[in-house]
C-alpha cells in the first residue's frame, strides 16, 4: 500500500551570545564543568531571571529574515517538569504568545526553489547536561554539568510541510547556513548548536486528514534526520500494511546503530503546566527596535544566489557554492568589486581559493586574510593580461597561502613576469624543434594537435614563464620557415 | 525608660547615638540581646543567630544612616557569609546562600547589622508562625497566642526589643498581620518597589519584602534606604520610588475611605473599636472620612489561593535534593525526588503545592488559574475605583486579635480566611500599612490597616504617624516619640 509521509520539524538553535539568556554567565562551550554558573542559572533559592537583549536581537534577525510577524508584546512562560539537569525544574520558554510567528525558509532542492512555511520561532533557555551512568564502587552515579544551563536557544517550529526525509535534510542545511550567515549561532550540529526533533505520520496519498504521529528526538545531524525519518516511515508503513495502528509515542533515534527506541508512550506524556513567568514582565519589542534590526540585516543567501544568476549571469551551481557561507560570497563580491569578471572570479574562488582552504584546513576568514580579495583580483588581472602565466599564478597562490605576502611582491621576487620577447624565446623554440623531430613531422603531416605538445615543451624549458601566445606564434612561424 | 535601655530606642535615635559616639555599634547590637535574655527563651522569634558573627558585623559596619542599628530579617532572605537561609524548612536544613539579597546588600551598605534571622512559617505559608521546622514563635504580649505569620519571628522580635527594625515578606499579609498581632508597624510596599532578588519566592507576582518598625519615622527611613530599581529583578519599577521624607507632615486635607460594610459581621468588636478610634484620630488631625460600600471581589480569598499556590507549586519545584539541601538516600532519580521532597516539606507546604499543581493542570487551567487571573484584574480595578473617591482606605488587618496557638492549625480554611483583609493589596499590587493602636482590654495589641493606590507610601506613612501620636501630629515635633507599649510578661 502506498503511503504519504507528513513531517514537521522542531529545531533548536543555540545562540552564540556572549552571556546566557537570563544571567551574566559566559555562554561559551567547553569550559570545565560547572565553572560558568551563578545563582540564577543554578536556580538557587531567591535568584531571578533578567532577559538578555542580545538573544532577543538574534531572534529578531532570524524572524525578520524569514519574514515572520514580530509580536510587540510576547510573553515568557514556565514549562514545568522535573529533570536533574534543569536547575529550577521548570524551563523558561515562550508558549501561547511567542516572539515570531509565520514566515518561511526558502531552500533549493535538486535545482528547484522551494519554501517551507514556519509556525513560530520563540526564545528559551537551554538545560544543563547529564552524564551517566558512571559507577563509584557498585553504585551508579550520574553527573550534571550546568555550564549549558541558561544558554539562549531559539526554537523554530515548521508547519507539517515536508513529505520526504531529503526535504528535511535540505531544510536543516538551509537553516544552518542562515544561522551562520546571520552570525547568530555557530550552527555546529555535533556540538549541539543545532538540534532537531521531527513529528511524522503517514496517510494515503492525496488524503487531507492526518494520521497518528510519532515524535523522533535526537536527530542531531543532517544525515541523522534523513536516516531516522526514513527508518520511522518504513516502520509505520510496515505497521499499517500489517493492519496495525500507530501508537502515539516519543522515539529516540540512535544514529550509530540506525535504530529507533521508544522513549515514552502516550500514557506517560508530560503535563507541563505552562503558565506565564511571573518573574519577567512582558517582552516589549517596539517598532523602532524592529526597524533598527531590519536596517542592519544582511542580504539573505537565497537572494544573493538569485542575484548571481540573474544579474551576474553565473550558473546556478556556481551561485549555490559561492553562497554556502557569507564569508565566501562576501569575498567573491569583493573580487568582482575590484573589477574582475564575475564568471572568472567565480572560477578562481571555487577552484583555486577553495582548494587551498580545504587542503590547508583554513577557515574562509583566515584565507581571506592571507589573500585579500583585492590581491586575488590583481592576480587574476595579471593572468588575464598575459603578464604572468596561469602556471605562475598557481605558484603565487601556493606561496601566498603558505607564507603570506603580497602577490605582486612574489611575482617580482620570483621573476614571474611572463617572457614574451621573441629574441628571448626563439632559442628555446628552436631547441624544442630540434629535439622533437617526430612531433614536428606529425604536425607537418597535418596533425594540428601536436602543436599543443610542442608549446608545452617550450613552456617546460622556460620554467612555466614563457607567454604561451607568443610561443605558439613563434612555433608556427618556425615550422613554416622550416618547410 | 531608663537612659541605658538602648534597646528601647527607635532606629533613628540609636543610629544618631552611635554616630555621636555615645555607644559603639557593638553595644547597640548587644543591647537588643539584653531584651532577648528576658524574652527569647519563651517567644522563640529567632531561627539563626551567632554572637561572634554579629559582633564582627557590628565592628565592620560601614558609616551610613543605620550604622550600628540591629535588624532581624526573615529566614527567607538570602544572606551570605553569616547565617543559614532555610525558610523554616527541613528541605533547606543547613543551606547557606552564596549571595546577599538586594535588600540585604542595601541594609548592610547603610551600616545596619544583621542581628538574627527570624522564624517563619515554612516557605512563608501560614498566618501564625506555627508551621516552622524550628517550632512555633509565641506572641510576647501573651505567650499562649500566636504572633501572626508568616513573618512572626521578626514581628515578635521587634515587639519585644531585639531590634528596632525587621524585614519580612508579605505575599498575602505576612508582614501586616504579624505586625498587627505584635503591635508594631508593618509596611507591605507597592509591588516592584523593593527588589525581590534574594527573597526565596513563594508567589512571585504577590511577594514583596515588607518592613517592621516600632515607629512611623523608622519605617520611612528604612523604606527610603531599600526602595528603588534593581537590575537583578525585572519586576522592579524603573522610576525612582516616592519620597517618604514628609512622613510627619500630618493628614490635613487627606480623605480616607470608610468601607464600613466590610466589618458589619465576622469581625471582633475590639477590631471594630480600633477602627472607630483610628477614624476619630484621623478626623481630629484634619482628614476627611468618606463612607462607602466596598466589595473588593467576593472571590478575593479564592483568587488569592489559586494564584499563590499555582506560582508556589512551580517556585518550590527546585527544592529536589539534587543541588542543595538534604538528599534522601535513593537508587534512582525519581525516588530521590519523591523521598527528599516528602521528608523535606511540611504538611502545609505539601498542601499548597498540591493545590497549585492541580490548578495548573491540563484541563483545569482555564477553570482555575485563568479565571483567577481575570478575577485579579477585576479586583485591581475595584481598588482603583475606590481610590477615585479617597486618598487611602481604613481597613482591619485581620478579623481578630492574636488567636491562640493551635486554634487554626487543624482548619486550613479558617486560617486562610484570616487573610481576608490583607490579600487585596497583594492581588492589586498596592501598598498596605499595619498601624499599631495600643492594647485592647485583654492586653493584646490592636491595629488598623491603611491601604492606598500604587506609590501612596508617603500618604500611608503620614496617616500612620498621625495615628501614632493620636492625631496630635500638628502639636508634636518630628522628634516626638510616643512611648511604645512594651509587652509585660505573663
Amino acid at each position: 500500500m502506498a503511503h504519504e509521509a507528513v513531517i514537521g520539524l522542531e529545531c533548536h538553535i543555540q545562540l552564540a551570545t556572549r552571556s546566557k539568556m537570563f544571567c551574566e554567565c559566559p555562554a561559551e562551550f567547553g569550559a570545565s564543568p560547572n565553572s560558568n554558573v551563578c545563582p540564577v542559572c543554578l536556580g538557587l533559592p531567591g535568584a531571578l531571571p533578567v532577559v538578555n537583549r542580545a538573544a532577543i536581537d538574534a531572534a529578531l534577525q532570524l524572524g525578520l529574515v524569514l519574514g515572520c510577524t514580530i509580536r510587540e508584546a510576547s510573553v515568557f512562560a514556565r514549562k514545568n517538569y522535573f529533570y536533574p539537569d534543569m536547575p529550577k525544574n521548570y524551563q523558561i520558554t515562550q508558549y501561547d504568545r511567542p516572539l515570531c510567528e509565520g514566515g518561511a525558509l526558502p531552500v533549493r532542492l535538486c535545482e528547484t526553489a522551494r519554501s517551507f512555511p514556519l509556525i513560530r520561532i520563540h526564545v528559551e533557555e537551554d538545560t544543563g547536561k547529564s552524564f551517566h551512568p558512571e559507577r563509584t564502587g557498585d553504585r551508579p552515579v550520574s553527573r550534571v554539568d550546568f555550564n549549558r544551563a541558561g544558554v539562549p536557544l531559539l526554537e523554530l517550529v515548521t508547519e507539517p510541510a515536508f513529505r520526504q526525509p531529503e526535504e528535511c535534510g535540505a531544510f536543516l542545511a538551509g537553516l544552518r547556513r542562515l544561522a551562520r550567515w546571520l552570525k547568530i549561532s555557530d550552527g555546529d550540529m555535533e556540538k549541539g548548536h543545532l538540534r532537531c526533533d521531527a513529528n511524522v505520520s503517514l496517510r494515503p496519498p492525496g488524503s487531507a486528514s492526518l494520521g497518528t504521529k510519532t515524535e523522533i528526538k535526537n536527530l542531531n545531524s543532517i544525515k541523522g534526520v534523513e536516516k531516522g525519518l526514513t527508518a520511522e516511515i518504513a516502520r509505520q508503513a510496515a505497521v499499517l500494511d500489517a493492519g496495525g495502528r500507530i501508537e502515539q509515542a516519543t522515539l529516540l533515534y540512535d544514529a550509530d546503530h540506525d535504530k529507533l527506541a521508544v522513549m515514552r508512550s502516550k500514557e506517560y506524556a508530560h503535563d507541563y503546566r505552562y503558565f506565564p513567568e511571573p518573574d519577567l514582565p512582558q517582552l516589549t519589542v517596539d517598532a523602532a527596535w524592529v526597524e533598527e534590526v531590519r536596517g542592519r540585516l544582511p542580504e539573505p543567501p537565497w537572494t544573493r544566489e538569485d542575484r548571481y544568476v540573474d544579474h551576474l549571469g553565473l550558473p546556478a551551481y556556481d551561485a549555490a557554492i559561492l553562497c554556502e557561507t557569507r564569508e565566501r560570497s562576501d569575498y567573491f563580491e569583493a573580487v568582482v568589486g575590484a573589477g574582475t569578471d564575475a564568471k572568472r572570479a567565480s572560477n578562481w574562488v571555487m577552484t583555486e581559493v577553495l582548494r587551498h582552504v580545504n587542503a590547508r584546513g583554513l577557515s574562509e576568514r583566515e584565507a581571506a586574510l592571507r589573500l585579500p580579495a583585492k590581491s586575488l583580483a590583481v592576480l587574476i588581472g595579471a593572468t588575464e593580461s598575459g603578464r604572468i602565466t596561469s602556471a605562475s599564478a598557481k605558484e603565487v597562490l601556493e606561496e601566498v597561502f603558505e607564507k603570506g605576502g603580497d602577490p605582486e611582491a612574489v611575482i617580482a621576487a620570483r621573476g614571474l613576469v611572463a617572457r614574451s620577447s621573441p629574441e628571448e624565446l626563439l632559442p628555446l623554440v628552436r631547441e624544442v624543434l630540434a629535439e622533437n623531430p617526430g612531433p614536428v613531422a606529425q604536425f607537418r603531416g597535418g596533425k594540428q594537435a601536436t602543436l599543443g605538445f610542442l608549446v608545452g615543451q617550450v613552456m617546460k624549458k622556460s620554467g612555466g614563464r614563457a607567454a604561451p601566445q607568443v610561443v605558439q606564434e613563434l612555433l608556427r612561424a618556425e615550422l613554416g620557415a622550416l618547410r | 525608660m531608663s537612659a541605658n535601655r538602648w534597646w528601647g530606642r527607635p532606629a533613628t535615635t540609636l543610629a544618631a547615638c552611635v554616630a555621636r559616639g555615645e555607644l559603639s555599634a557593638e553595644q547597640a547590637v548587644e543591647s537588643g540581646w539584653e531584651a532577648a535574655s528576658t524574652w527569647e527563651g519563651d517567644v522563640h522569634a529567632v531561627a539563626h543567630a551567632d554572637a561572634t558573627v554579629r559582633a564582627r558585623a557590628a565592628r565592620t559596619a560601614p558609616p551610613g544612616p543605620l550604622r550600628g542599628v540591629p535588624v532581624i530579617v526573615k529566614d527567607n532572605l538570602c544572606t551570605a557569609g553569616d547565617y543559614p537561609t532555610t525558610c523554616g524548612s527541613r528541605i533547606l536544613a543547613g543551606y547557606r546562600a552564596p549571595y546577599d539579597a538586594t535588600v540585604i546588600r542595601r541594609l548592610r551598605a547603610a551600616g545596619a547589622v544583621l542581628t538574627a534571622k527570624g522564624n517563619m512559617d515554612e516557605f512563608a505559608m501560614g498566618s501564625s508562625t506555627e508551621f516552622s521546622c524550628y517550632g512555633p514563635t509565641r506572641n510576647p504580649y501573651d505567650l499562649t497566642r500566636v504572633p501572626g505569620g508568616s513573618s512572626g519571628g521578626p514581628a515578635a522580635a521587634v515587639a519585644y526589643g531585639l531590634a528596632p527594625l525587621g524585614l519580612g515578606s508579605d505575599t498575602g499579609g505576612s508582614v501586616r498581620q504579624p505586625a498587627a498581632f505584635c503591635g508594631v508597624f508593618g509596611l507591605k510596599p507597592t509591588y516592584g518597589r523593593l527588589s525581590r532578588y534574594g527573597l526565596v519566592a513563594f508567589g512571585s507576582s504577590l511577594d514583596q519584602v515588607g518592613l517592621f518598625a516600632r515607629h512611623a519615622g523608622d519605617v520611612a527611613l528604612l523604606y527610603s534606604l531599600l526602595a528603588g530599581p534593581d537590575l537583578r529583578d525585572a519586576t522592579t519599577r524603573a522610576s525612582p520610588p516616592p519620597d517618604v521624607s514628609a512622613w510627619d507632615r500630618g493628614v490635613k486635607g487627606l480623605s480616607f475611605g470608610w468601607p464600613e460594610n466590610l466589618w458589619r459581621e465576622g469581625v471582633e468588636p475590639e477590631v471594630v473599636a480600633a477602627l472607630e478610634e483610628a477614624a476619630a484620630c484621623l478626623e481630629r488631625a484634619g482628614a476627611r472620612r468618606v463612607a462607602f460600600d466596598f466589595l473588593p471581589g467576593t472571590y478575593a480569598v479564592a483568587t488569592y489561593y489559586l494564584v499563590a499556590t499555582a506560582e508556589a507549586s512551580s517556585n518550590l519545584a527546585r527544592f529536589d535534593g539534587v543541588r542543595y539541601g538534604p538528599r534522601a538516600p535513593s537508587t534512582d532519580v525519581w525516588s530521590l525526588y519523591v523521598r527528599s521532597r516528602s521528608q523535606g516539606f511540611g504538611p502545609e507546604v505539601k498542601r499548597r503545592i498540591l493545590l497549585g499543581t492541580y490548578a495548573l493542570s491540563a484541563g483545569y487551567y482555564d477553570a482555575f488559574y485563568l479565571k483567577a487571573q481575570r478575577a485579579r484584574t477585576r479586583i485591581r480595578r475595584e481598588y482603583q475605583a475606590a481610590f477615585g473617591r479617597c486618598d487611602f482606605m481604613l481597613l482591619p488587618v485581620a478579623p481578630t486579635l492574636a488567636f491562640r496557638l493551635g486554634e487554626k492549625t487543624t482548619d486550613p480554611l479558617a486560617m486562610y480566611l484570616s487573610d481576608i483583609f490583607t490579600i487585596g493589596a497583594n492581588l492589586a499590587g498596592i501598598p498596605g500599612l499595619a498601624v499599631p493602636l495600643g492594647l485592647a482590654g485583654s492586653g493584646l495589641p490592636r491595629a488598623v490597616q491603611l491601604v492606598g493606590p500604587e506609590d501612596s507610601e508617603p500618604t500611608l506613612l503620614r496617616a500612620g504617624r498621625a495615628l501614632e501620636v493620636r492625631g496630635e501630629v500638628a502639636r508634636l515635633g518630628r522628634e516626638h516619640e510616643t512611648e511604645f507599649p512594651w509587652p509585660m510578661k505573663r
